[in-house]
Formats: structure tokens, sequence, C-alpha cells
């Protein structure tokens, strides 16, 4: 199956230095789509860029340090995305916090941790989807059909012991997509939540470390499949046009 | 006239002084915006988001601290590493700006640390404090300086520091203005739904408004600076199929003024894409494509003011300063809002 080119449209993807994360701005990258990431630590960032630019040219990455679970880390991150990419078609909420690791019953969870994986796993994305929400409209505006796709898991489904933190803040993310979806959908925006699976992934990892790598699904595979998404989603119903970018 | 001194939570409550088409004055709230307008009329926003355009440095040649504020940008638009800047001396919006101290005097290829960026002065714009500045980094460095280190543009009258986010309206896109849109605030989702619910359509452009005020008299007298903007074409043809239709173009700010009818002064229709505003409006100026305005409320003798002109005479103006005045309406960027149906405007 051939990939769907993604030229010229303006993705973000949170997290984008590991996982899934780094797989899908590499997928992104070679479909020719305008990216911008952002991650929390400066050199994984710094490294990502230099191994994106060994691969294409001209290189259409753009690099951000900051930590979406934190309020005052969103409004810069939002301005450096736009100013990067004169504006956005496709956002990716992928940054993802586990909670307890290693992971704990809840009875056994600190609050602060609970706290930190709603932080980063459900207020973070919304915070951040709010503040680009502009953007993101104005595409709609201007011939586009922008999305906001939200990483899920199945532990937003299933009760997994365990998985309490993790579980609960993708559940309230999965619902919050939900009733998003179905308030903007006259404003031309959708949101949608996708579930890549079980991947070999630092967070996997973390997760579940004795977890046999064979059994897992690879990122690229993931990130892939959501780049098709995006291409049905978006580019296939008439591609976005361009109006002109104020610098 | 009491000037808002704080970020409002919530555009609902934001009052409403309407004028219409033949200068009567009401009394309304923002929830009544839908009842102003008609089935057919076409809303437009500038959907600029606003920079953290208030930077602290030091000139390195005096070592003296300063405040860049910045303004505009160079012609030809075509470097995201230059801007026209406003130099103030030491201190910050505490201070009025007309008591602000001076700054150092500044010298083409001076070198400033800015933001903890390098800059240099590569041009004095025909006043002391006003400086063409090139950041000699590339963009996506100076971006993120900008991001982290500078601060909204504000004023004395709010004693709060802002955020970044009391700047940006609910469809803040790309980060060109150098202070709010502010008629902008007075938009929610819930307003845009409302809009359209009720038959009205909204468009955007985008409008890189200036600064509104400097403190200094020469300076002052010279702003609005020329300002660029950009319509896309789906606006102009949503201008274009709204007049047709007999709707009325309603602009959301002096900015959607100012770019739609420079955009329109050769032809009288709205011509898409890029292009610079220049000049003021004013009493005489010849509205060509917007029918009614909807505003802060700003004091006489600034140029938002004077642009209000073009929408009524004087006294009609002067009328409603007066009764916003009275009954105690809230000024300046985070304030009150007024609706002013052009003069003759058919109803």
């Amino acid at each position: 199956m051939t990939r769907t080119d993604l030229h010229p449209l303006r993705v973000a993807v949170t997290g984008g230095t590991s996982g899934l994360g780094a797989a899908l701005v590499a997928e992104l990258l070679g479909r020719h789509a305008h990216v911008a990431f952002v991650a929390r630590h400066r050199d994984a960032v710094d490294a990502t860029l230099q191994r994106v630019a060994r691969r294409s040219s001209p290189v259409r990455a753009h690099g951000i340090v900051g930590d979406v679970a934190r309020k005052e880390d969103i409004h810069p991150i939002a301005l450096q995305i736009v100013a990067a990419l004169g504006g956005l078609d496709v956002l990716v909420n992928n940054a993802s916090s586990l909670g307890p690791v290693p992971l704990a019953l809840l009875a056994d969870t600190e609050c602060e941790e609970l706290e930190l994986a709603l932080a980063t796993n459900l207020v973070g994305p919304f915070r951040l989807t709010k503040a680009l929400l502009g953007p993101l409209a104005a595409s709609a505006r201007d011939g586009g059909h922008p999305l906001v796709v939200n990483i899920s898991s199945d532990a937003a489904v299933t009760p997994y012991p365990t998985w309490g933190a993790y579980g609960a803040s993708k559940a309230a993310l999965l619902h919050l997509t939900r009733i998003w979806d179905a308030e903007l959908a006259a404003d031309g925006v959708r949101l949608v939540s996708v579930d890549p699976g079980d991947m070999d992934t630092p967070l996997h990892a973390l997760a579940v470390p004795d977890a046999d790598p064979a059994t897992l699904k690879r990122p690229a595979v993931a990130a892939r499949e959501i780049a098709d998404l995006i291409a049905s989603t978006v580019v296939t119903p008439r591609l976005a046009y361009r109006s002109e970018v104020l610098l | 006239m009491n000037a808002a001194t704080a970020r409002r939570p919530r555009a609902q409550d934001a009052r409403l002084l309407v004028i219409d088409e033949s200068g009567r004055l009401f009394d309304r709230k923002h929830r009544d915006l839908p009842w102003l307008l008609r089935r057919g009329d076409l809303v437009v926003a500038n959907d600029a988001a606003t920079l953290p355009a208030s930077l602290s440095g030091v000139h390195v040649q005096s070592g003296e601290p300063l405040e860049i504020r910045l303004a505009g940008r160079p012609l030809p638009f075509d470097n995201a590493t230059r801007f026209i800047a406003v130099v103030f001396g030491a201190g910050d919006y505490r201070t009025r700006t007309e008591d602000r101290p001076a700054p150092p005097v500044l010298h083409i290829g001076d070198a400033l640390r800015v933001a903890s960026l390098h800059a240099r002065v590569v041009d004095i714009k025909g006043h002391a404090r006003l400086i063409e500045l090139a950041f000699e980094h590339p963009a996506d460095v100076m971006w993120e300086a900008l991001a982290r280190n500078g601060r909204p543009i504000q004023y004395a009258h709010v004693p709060q520091p802002l955020a970044l986010w009391d700047t940006w309206t609910s469809v803040a896109a790309q980060p060109v203005a150098f202070e709010a849109p502010s008629a902008g605030f007075i938009l929610d989702w819930s307003m845009l739904g409302e809009l359209r619910r009720h038959g009205m359509r909204f468009a955007t452009l985008t409008h890189a408004a200036g600064i509104s005020s400097t403190g200094d008299p020469g300076l002052d007298a010279r702003l609005p600076l020329d300002e660029p903007y950009c319509i896309p074409a789906s606006t102009a043809t949503l201008i274009e199929t709204t007049r047709a239709a007999g709707g009325r173009v309603i602009a959301l700010g002096t900015t959607v003024v100012r770019a739609l009818e420079h955009a329109a002064r050769d032809t009288g229709h709205v011509a898409p894409g890029r292009g610079l505003a220049t000049g003021r409006i004013g009493a005489a100026t010849q509205l060509r494509v917007v029918d009614a305005i909807i505003s802060g409320v700003h004091e006489p003798g600034t140029s938002h003011y004077d642009l209000l002109s073009a929408f009524h005479t004087d006294a009609v103006i002067a009328r409603m300063w007066e009764e916003a005045e009275k009954h105690h309406y809230l000024a300046h960027e985070f304030g009150d809002a007024v609706v002013i149906l052009r003069h003759g405007v058919r109803s």
C-alpha cells in the first residue's frame, strides 16, 4: 500500500522524541508534512532534529521544548507551533504519563501521582487544544478539514488493576474528545481518539518491564496507521489550500 | 471614565453601547448581540494572536538597561527576525509611559541583549526611540526566546501582570499582533454558535495590530504605524456574497476596518492576500466596505476614537462617549464595547 503524501499539511505532535511520537514525526516527515514536535528535554529534541535532518531534505521539522503538564508552558508552546508552521491543520496529543512507576494499586497511589497523570494526559491536551483552536478553526474556514488526534489506550475502557491513574486519565480524555468533537462539528474541527495498541515503547517498558518485545506492536506500524487516518480524514476530502502567511 | 483594570473573566459580562443608523443610543448586554444583527450579516474578526512583545534588555555599549516593545515589521516582511520597535528606558509597565526615563541614545549598528538574544539596531526610523531591530539568530531560536522571556505589552491602568493567555482572543491564531486585537475579547465559542444559529456568517482576517501608545507625543502622533494584514480568499469571497445578497459587513475591531478599507481602496471590492494598511481612518474617510463596527470603548484623542468618526458625525460619537461615561462603561482593552451601525446604511 502506498503512503498518501501529506504535503502541505501542518501537523504538531506532543511527546515527539520517543516511542510512538518519534515514530509519528518520522512518518509524517516522510510524507512531506510540515511538522512541529514538542518534548520536555532539550537534549532529546536536538537529537531528534539531527536524526530527521539526516533522513530528509529540506527539513520541515521544528523542535519545541516544553511540558504540556505545565500550565505556563502551554501558550509558549502554542505560539512556537503556529509561528513555525504558519498555521495548523492537525494536532496530535500524544505525550502521556503512566502515573506511578512501577504501576500501583489505586489505594497505594499518591494523590500527586494521580494529579500528574491527569495533568499530562487530560488537562494538558485540553489546554493545548484550546490554545490552538484559533488556527485549527482558521484552517476549516480556509477550506481545510482540521483534526485533533488524542492518543488513547484500551486502559481507557477496560478497568485493569494497577493501571488506575493512567486508565482514569485516558478514560477522561476519551470522553472529553467525544464531547468536544460534538461541540466543534459546526466549526469544522474534528477530534478523534486513537488506541494504537500495546507497543514496544519506553512507556510500555515502564509499565510492563518483563514484556517480550516480539509480542508488541512496533511504534512505526502504529505511526503509519495514524498517518493513514490523518490522510483519509484531512487530505482526501479536499486538500487544504494555503492562505498566505504573515511571518 | 474608568478603565477596566483586569481581564474580564468571561465575555458574557460585557455591556454594549449601541448606536443605530440614525444615531440613537441603546444600552445592551453581550447576549443581545445576535439580536442587533440580521440574518445574512457577516461578522469579520481579526484572528491575530498577541506576541509577548515587551522585552527587557541591555544596551551593550553603555550597559544601560532598556525595554524594547516590538511594534511593527519593516518592509518587505520577508524576514521573521526583523521588527520595528519602540525603546523605553529602565523600568516596566507599572510606571506610566509618559513618566518613564529616557532610554540610552541608540545608533545604527549598536548591539543589544534582548530577551536573552543578540540583537542589533539596523535603522533609526526618524525618531530616537523608534528603531528597526534584527535578532541575530535563526527564527526558531528567536521564537523560543520571545515565547519564554517576552511579556505582553501592558499599561499602568492594569496593575496585575498579564499572562500571554490574557491577551489571546478565542480565535487567536498566528502570533503577529503587538497588542491584543481587543474587540475580539467579546467573542467566545458560544457566541460564534449563536451567530450561526441566527443565520449570520463569520470570517476572519489577520492584521498585525500595532501598539496604541508610547507616552511620547511625537511618537504617538505617528500611530498607528503601518500594519501588515492578510485577507484569506475565503473571507474576501464571503464579503462579496454577503454584500451581493444585501447583508452587512460587521467589523469586530478597528484593525478589521483598517484592513478591509485598505484592501478595497482602489476598486471598492476587498482584494484577498497581503497588504500594508497605511494612514488613519477618520471623519473624512468614506467607508466602502464596512457597515458597522464593534469596538472597545476608547477615549477622545486616540486613533481608535477618531476611526469611529468615519461611522457617524462627530456630534454622535461625542454623545456616545458622554453616555458611556455617564453609565459607567469600562474603557480600554478589557472593558465594555460599542456597536456602531454606519450612518445611512439601510436597516
